[in-house]
């Protein structure tokens, strides 16, 4: 599903992604590891389409995330590194993923009361304003609403307290089939029981990739 | 709902939340009442008088003040955006660049613009009921010059956004750019013009080419259809084109160029890196 072919990017001198070579196809759920700066995060991003490559590309199901971001993105969901201050309401911020995502709002509240977060509490309260925690919860259950086949996370367990981390996994153990599940992690023990790939990364290149039993 | 409606309502709902909006709306509102309580309306001065006067007073002191604010506000809009990590998120939803960035421009073109109308709108009403009479060309052109105006510094402010790379150089531009145009291409050409060193015609033309000194003209063309204002300029432009000619064009042409700008700006923010 996802394919990247000689995929490099660079900023200035610094080599982020050099030629990266990698396939992740459907049922597999991925942890993504590697030292800070390997390019985890860069990798993520170009297959959002977010990055033009140096040279090289990315394809998600045949298609070109940056010409065909919509369609691309469509299939998409993803939870960032770090959660964004955004300054709108939890209520606008729903509106604008339903509309523009078609999610079913009723949906996200179902996850959010999953991982113990409150919305109808918290609806007229501005995004940026919640706990960090709590952030991380709603863009998780955000994720999980939004019916992807390509799950994409990046270290979205930062702030989760044990509970919650454990709720997240549960929930991700039901939402894996069929799907491509890519998760960087620096907690291997975390999700070992979720993962069936795991492949790490060192300045910008793919270092190890092993099928593991799960 | 359509993406574009739902991003420029979005935005829209998120400026007027903000601090700077109450600033905005209250520097206009509070510029119309000054003007009622010192009396502006009733005194006579330069020949005409009533809401009239009052409506030349403030578009004169808006076309100063206006740009700047455009500016501040919206030259961070997407940088900053795209510096705390806010695009990475939204944009990771199924949503065109296209309808983000032209979403994004209704939503703060609405945001400037409406205190401007409302606070002049209020202004006739006022006086109206106070008995004086209501100026209706004045009204019409200034509303026409204000839209002209929010256009051409918010297409300004969308194309600096696209390609800066921090908030402090952002501002320093903007602020660069306000100074520039409303007093620096001023002294320069007069200097020029003083020195003889350039065809008369040529300084005029890139005099008029600063959207910020046709509005000052156009303003005051009702009041002085010959444009006595400006001296021997007047003569060239009366000799290019009638006075209503001149009045469209100081309306159609920032316009265009705030839409040009606008345009050059989303090419940039389409082919630079998203975050
Ligand atoms: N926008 C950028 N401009 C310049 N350099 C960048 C940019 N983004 C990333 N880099 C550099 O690319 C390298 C890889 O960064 P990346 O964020 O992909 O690392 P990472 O593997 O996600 O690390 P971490 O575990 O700390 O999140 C780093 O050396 C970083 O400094
Ligand atoms: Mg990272």
């Amino acid at each position: 599903m996802i394919k990247t072919t000689n995929l490099t990017k660079k900023f200035g001198a610094h080599v982020s992604l050099d030629s990266v070579n990698i396939e992740f196809n459907k049922n597999e759920s991925i942890a993504l590891m590697g030292a800070n700066g390997a390019g985890k995060t860069t990798l993520i991003r170009s297959i959002l389409g977010y990055y033009h490559p140096t040279s090289g590309g990315v394809s998600i199901n045949g298609l070109d995330p940056i010409k065909e971001r919509v369609k691309v993105l469509e299939n998409i969901s993803f939870v960032p590194q770090l959660p964004p201050p955004i300054k709108l309401s939890i209520a606008e911020l729903m509106q604008y993923i339903s509309v523009s995502a078609h999610v079913d709002t009723e949906l996200i509240t179902h996850y959010a009361n999953e991982m113990k977060l409150d919305i109808k509490a918290n609806l007229n309260k501005s995004f940026f304003k919640l706990s960090g925690g709590m952030k991380q919860k709603l863009l998780i259950a955000i994720s999980l609403a939004k019916k992807s086949n390509i799950i994409i996370y990046d270290e979205p367990t930062a702030n989760l307290d044990p509970k919650a981390r454990d709720d997240f996994y549960r929930l991700l153990k039901q939402n894996e089939d069929e799907k491509v599940l890519l998760f960087v992690t620096h907690r291997l023990e975390e999700v070992k029981d979720l993962v069936n790939r795991q492949v790490y990364m060192d300045l910008g290149k793919i270092v190890s990739d092993e099928r593991v039993g799960s | 709902m359509n993406n574009l409606f739902l991003i420029a309502y979005l935005d829209l709902k998120e400026s007027i939340r903000a601090k700077w909006f109450l600033v905005y709306s209250l520097v206009f509102g509070g510029m119309i009442a000054l003007f009622f309580i010192a009396g502006v309306t009733e005194s006579q001065v330069m020949g005409f008088s009533g809401l009239s006067r009052l409506l030349l007073m403030y578009i004169q002191v808006t076309i100063v003040i206006l740009p700047i604010f455009i500016l501040i506000t919206t030259v961070r809009s997407i940088s900053g955006d795209r510096d705390n990590h806010i695009l990475e998120y939204m944009l990771s939803f199924p949503i065109s660049l296209k309808q983000y960035y032209w979403g994004k421009i209704i939503g703060r073109f609405i945001t400037v613009y409406l205190p401007v109308v409302f606070a002049m709108v209020v202004a006739v009403v006022y006086g109206f009921m106070k008995g004086a009479s209501i100026p209706w060309d004045i009204f019409f052109l200034y509303t026409g010059l204000l839209f002209a105006l929010s256009s051409a510094f918010l297409g300004i402010a969308f194309f600096v956004s696209s390609f800066v790379k921090s908030s402090e150089v952002a501002l320093g531009i903007a602020f660069f750019i306000w100074i520039a145009l409303l007093a620096f291409i001023d002294i320069a050409l007069i200097s020029l013009m003083m020195q003889q060193r350039m065809d008369e015609q040529l300084i005029i033309f890139i005099a008029m080419a600063n959207p910020m000194e046709i509005f000052r003209v156009a303003a005051i063309s009702l009041f002085d259809p010959e444009l006595t204002v400006m001296g021997p300029v007047a003569f060239y432009i009366l000799d290019l084109m009638s006075q209503s000619a001149f009045v469209l064009l100081s309306i159609a042409y920032p316009v265009l160029l705030g839409l040009v700008f606008a345009f050059f700006g989303f090419k940039i923010f389409k082919k630079k890196d998203l975050v």
